[in-house]
């Protein structure tokens, strides 16, 4: 088997397009055998908490078009970001992060999060990680 | 490939990127050393994506065809 992988992502945003990037690649790295590790933080953060990621809308003026958007994700058989969420935690490889400083500034507790969050750290622990990683990425 | 015994059948037909890899880990989790699994896909992502996640995951692809747009993979699991 070749070399273990690892993938570290930043995710800063909340918009639905974004997040199902994020989802996208963790559940396939995931499946990959890639060690993925996600850091929200700022917009990002609102995914981790209770129901966020089924309110997550398109960005801007587009967020009217957000049901549209989610029937036709729904009928190519796209799952749901709250489905591929649980796809990525069923790989067992994809670890969930939220970032402490944008916990304060928006004012959520842990309890407000769901509890697929493995860990709430900081900078200093997403760049440890990031710097060894094979793919880095800010979305 | 006349004479590999395929052990297990996976229809990913209809289905896009992520979820015949999704699919494809899980079913494999199950299998053992050796086992055969035929995959049969239409989203036309999997000509390269099957063939990806074999490498990243030290599986074998023994056979990979194309037949009016339904990709069919032979991978032996490691």
């Amino acid at each position: 088997m070749s070399e273990r992988k690892k993938i570290a992502i930043i995710v800063h945003s909340g918009t639905l397009d974004k997040l199902y990037s994020v989802f996208m690649l963790s559940s396939t790295g995931g499946a990959m055998d890639a060690d993925v590790h996600l850091f929200f933080t700022f917009w990002g953060l609102n995914a981790l908490k209770r129901g966020g990621l089924d309110s997550a809308k398109l960005p801007g003026i587009m967020s009217v078009g957000t049901g549209m958007m989610k029937d036709k994700i729904k009928k190519v058989g796209t799952p749901t970001l709250t489905e591929l969420l649980a796809m990525c935690r069923s790989t067992g490889n994809v670890k969930i992060y939220a970032c402490s400083t944008t916990m304060a500034i928006m004012d959520v507790k842990k309890e407000d999060l769901i509890p697929e969050v493995d860990d709430i750290v900081g900078a200093a622990t997403f760049l440890d990680i990031a710097m060894d990683a094979d793919v880095q990425l800010f979305i | 490939m006349a004479g590999v015994s395929v052990d297990v059948e996976l229809d990913c037909k209809g289905m896009f990127c992520p979820m015949p890899i999704v699919q494809l880990k899980k079913v494999t989790k199950n299998m053992k050393p050796g086992q055969v699994l035929r995959l049969v896909a239409t989203d036309p992502g999997s000509a390269r994506d099957i063939p990806a996640w074999a490498g990243k995951t030290g599986n074998k692809v023994l056979k990979a065809s194309e037949d009016s747009g339904i990709f069919t993979f032979l991978i032996e699991v490691s």
